[in-house]
């Protein structure tokens, strides 16, 4: 069992390069987790930064200002200013001295610039540090030689350095000096015990222009000649175009053309079946050119199209019954067997078994999806928010038949993620637009397209059964069934894998034309849920305290052998522990009731305790108490915001979250009929960090899906009620609000 | 199309547009002023949200040719440098996570505190209700409008 999460290696030969600028200064060039290749070096003009062989870069100038090129696509969880954070400790610089500028995409050597997956500061800490350091040593170095004194003599504080007789030389001074050096392999980093800003609260770097609306995002992108575009998609999933009447449309004041695309993707993919992207790129769609996004919404609505079926038209209720016959079945592919399950239910005193819902959700980004393109003879010009650019960058290159060094892909700060944004279906729209018209164009999408026509999070069951024999848990059976899809990864290794000796995970699911993807912390979102109000029944039926069933099945982990086994058994008893004393489980005053829950995905450890109150006869989530072990924090301002986000975020789809089909169509399109979590139902969340030394994981996900269990949990005791179903809000026995009432 | 006259953070702008063109629109695509956010065209989001004659207002929802002959102000027009007593105060807090809700956010709260200098906690949470955040920065918000009360000029 590995006790900390790893953090990869890397080449630390040649991942980094200098050169000095034209101007005067030092440019410092650098791959995360790649070399990069023997023969090149930073340009030593600016402009002239392309990122094709270096995915980062700092410029220290002769004033001693230093300009940090952050690699990392920006998508509100606070890597633009965490990464920099991280170079500027090992750099040796004050903070409010460095400036931040977010990077464009290296094409070539790319390495992990995406934001997904709660992964960007877990795979990059260790690096940023080594390139912050090895920044500092030559600065050092240089000045060594300016004094003759040995570079040990000397000392850095906030970009000056120091000898031993008290004379100073800033960075600045000696930029030039080191850019003619050579590059130290191994350099010495900080002890944690000594850093000035990591671990410091750090206000986001964007925040001026956030707070005065300047340009920032995809949508707010513009250029001179530029037309938007609006694309009419099948309103449903199962049809395709057959027919349109774009006459009306053409007719408008603002309409510029009408064309349609998407044979260019159909013929890429050779009508090779690869799930979403043959759905949402390879069918035709109608495209409107006007001069202004109203025009182009304006034209959509003009446009007169018939539709044709080629596969079925899906609702919910035939999606529950596939979903049904799956965990009835016997089709099931095991992900993990440990012992005998079968056996310990026949021999077992008492047998639980329970099957947990929820619908599909549509990420619901604040910015709908949009992407600028303009594409030239020259080159292809791509600008928006993307999280996974590379692969849109490739994409594009196919797609328009371009050599790969044409595309020029640069990232906007993002108007939220959740998953939407690793695929690239509006980049793709956008370039083959731009291609068909010979213009910089915009494709806009708007909230009816973005929700319609999106990339779900599908539906998926949970059935769940328990063995107990002589106060024991001797078996745990977990059944998935799912669309276009199943668990991955670590995830049947996760508690409570390796605390019960007969522990099985099997997964099914069955191919729907809907388009489905990964939606913040995939299958963990609703598995915690399932889980963790499971293991409440089976405290239930042991007649053991909550709390304490827990502890006793971690207990059971400690001195497993299992390498697969990811999770610290002590890091989450640590972090119940704590969420138990801060919330004052089992101490609420009269008329507020509790639930609590400890789980580990995205290699952080999470406890949480919601507190319920009703309030006319509803379901209130007063406060939520969270205790995240996610190792070293960089930025406990911005920590706490994404653990205090995510919370509510979990409490909120899983009280309200509801979408479903009828006849391939989404039964909502908009934030009239879909219901998110507004204001007065947000609980206060008192957010805790364990301190420790060990190195940092992600914050993006891991806190949502505890909280749908805490919740759960929390209503039980409140109710006497366990919902077996999300939304809760749903439950027909529970709470049926009519929507005039929630909508603000 | 028809010409209108509109005054947008106490400048007079003309443009070109048809009748039902939301403000929302005229902002940003006309007259570069992006800082007005689309959410969700409807009037349910808030991220459009600007001020007419003082009020709280969606522009996504309002006609150019409603907005003729009304004070309009808009994020960029709050302040001159980000010193709006609510400004600071998000920025003292931290509110945003991706940023995108933020600029309605602002303007909902900034109007409010106008009309109400030192209002209740439900008062603030009724005030902000009707203003989505996806990235749920709800308990930030709901600080920060807080603290710039306290710092609203009588
Ligand atoms: S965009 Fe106007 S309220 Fe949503
Ligand atoms: S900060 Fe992202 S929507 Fe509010």
């Amino acid at each position: 069992m590995s006790t900390t999460p790893s953090s990869l290696t890397f080449s630390r030969r040649n991942f980094l390069r200098t050169s000095s600028l034209a101007g005067g200064g030092l440019l410092i060039g650098f791959n995360l987790l790649t070399a990069c290749k023997s023969d090149v070096k930073p340009p030593v003009d600016l402009a002239d930064l392309n990122y094709n062989d270096f995915n980062a870069f700092i410029k220290i100038a002769k004033n001693g200002a230093v300009t940090i090129f952050s690699p990392n696509p920006e998508i509100g969880q606070g890597v633009k200013t965490a990464m920099p954070m991280i170079i500027a400790e090992e750099l040796g610089v004050a903070w409010d001295k460095v400036l931040v500028q977010q990077g464009i995409l290296d094409t070539e050597n790319y390495t992990r610039q995406i934001a997904g997956g709660s992964q960007s500061i877990r795979f990059s800490y260790e690096p940023l540090r080594q390139t912050g350091a090895t920044a500092r040593q030559m600065l050092v170095n240089a000045a060594a030689a300016r004094w003759g004194v040995e570079a040990s003599e000397l000392t850095v504080s906030e970009g000056i350095i120091t000898n031993g007789a008290g004379e100073t030389l800033g960075f600045g001074d000696v930029v030039d000096d080191a850019a003619k050096l050579e590059v130290p392999k191994d350099v010495k980093l900080k002890e944690p015990k000594d850093f000035k800003i990591i671990g410091t609260d750090q206000v986001n770097v964007d925040i001026d222009k956030i707070i005065t609306g300047k340009p920032l995002f995809g949508l707010d992108y513009k250029v001179d000649g530029m037309v938007y575009a609006a694309v009419l998609r099948p309103p449903a999933f199962g049809q395709e175009l057959e027919s349109y009447d774009a006459s009306e449309a053409k007719a408008l004041p603002g309409v510029i053309d009408v064309i349609t695309i998407g044979k260019k993707m159909n013929a890429l993919l050779g009508g090779e079946e690869t799930n979403w992207t043959v759905q949402m790129n390879a069918t035709e769609k109608v495209v409107v050119i006007a001069k202004t996004t109203w025009d182009a919404f304006k034209g959509k609505k003009a446009i007169k199209a018939q539709w044709k079926e080629t596969s079925a038209l899906e609702s919910t209720e035939f999606q529950d019954k596939k979903l049904n016959a799956l965990l009835d079945g016997t089709e099931f592919t095991t992900l993990r067997e440990d012992g005998d399950v079968e056996k310990a239910f026949t021999q077992a005193d008492k047998v639980l078994e329970q099957t947990y819902e929820s619908p599909f959700l549509p990420h619901n980004c604040m910015e709908p999806m949009n992407f600028f393109a303009n594409v030239t003879e020259e080159k292809v010009h791509l600008v928006g928010p993307i999280q996974t650019p590379e692969d849109a960058a490739n994409t594009v290159a196919e797609l328009l038949g371009r050599d790969i060094k044409d595309i020029h892909l640069e990232m906007t700060r993002m108007g939220g993620g959740f998953g939407r944004r690793l695929y690239g279906d509006f980049v793709y729209e956008a370039a083959e637009i731009s291609d068909a018209i010979k213009k910089p164009v915009k494709m806009v999408s708007s909230r009816e397209d973005d929700m319609s026509t999106g990339v779900y999070r599908p539906a998926i069951k949970y059935r769940i059964k328990a063995a107990i024999k002589d106060g024991e848990l001797t078996g745990y059976q977990l059944k998935e069934a799912a669309i276009n899809g199943n668990m991955y990864g670590l995830i049947p290794n996760f508690f409570p894998a390796g605390a019960v000796e007969n522990y099985k995970v099997d997964v099914a699911n069955y191919a729907s034309n809907v388009t489905t993807g990964a939606w913040r912390a995939p299958y963990t979102n609703f598995l915690a849920y399932a889980e963790q109000s499971f293991f409440d029944e089976i405290a239930e039926a042991m007649e053991v305290d909550k709390v304490q069933l827990r502890l006793d099945l971690l207990e059971k982990v400690k001195g497993n052998t299992d390498e697969r086994i990811e999770y610290d058994p002590e890091r989450l008893q640590a972090v119940l522990k704590m969420a138990v004393d801060k919330s004052g489980w089992g101490k609420a005053p009269e008329g507020t009731y509790q639930g609590v829950v400890a789980y580990y995905c995205h290699n952080s450890h999470v406890a949480e305790v919601a507190d319920v109150q009703i309030e006319n006869g509803m379901p209130v989530v007063k406060k939520v108490t969270c205790v995240v072990d996610c190792g070293i924090v960089i930025n406990p301002l911005g920590a706490r915001n994404q653990i205090v986000g995510g919370v509510i975020d979990g409490v909120g789809h899983a009280m309200y979250g509801q979408f479903g089909f009828k006849n391939g169509e989404p039964t909502s399109n908009n934030y009239d009929t879909y219901r998110l979590i507004r204001m007065k139902e947000a609980p206060i969340v008192d957010a805790y960090m364990i301190q420790n030394e060990l190195a940092p994981t992600g914050l993006g996900e891991p806190a949502l899906p505890p909280a749908g269990g805490a919740v759960s949990n929390a209503l039980k005791a409140a109710t006497g009620k366990r919902i077996y179903k999300q939304p809760f809000m749903e439950d027909p026995d529970f709470w049926k609000v009519p929507n005039e009432k929630i909508l603000g | 199309m028809p010409k209108y006259n509109l005054t947008i953070n106490g400048k007079s702008r003309s443009v070109e547009a048809s009748e039902d063109t939301p403000l929302l629109w005229i902002l940003r695509d006309n007259l570069d002023m992006v800082g007005t956010k689309f959410g969700c065209g409807i009037a349910q989001c808030g991220a459009c949200t600007v001020h007419v004659d003082g009020n709280a207002a969606r522009s996504c929802s309002l006609p150019v040719a409603s907005a003729v002959d009304r004070e309009i102000t808009t994020i960029e027009g709050l302040s001159e440098d980000g010193s709006h007593p609510v400004q600071k105060a998000w920025k003292e807090v931290d509110v945003p996570q991706c940023g995108y809700c933020q600029s309605g956010q602002i303007m909902t709260a900034s109007a409010f505190l106008a009309q109400n200098k030192s209002p209740t906690e439900a008062e603030i949470k009724d005030a902000m209700h009707g203003n989505i955040c996806r990235c749920a920065a709800y308990n930030r918000i709901h600080k920060a409008v807080g603290i710039a009360a306290g710092n609203m000029e009588a």
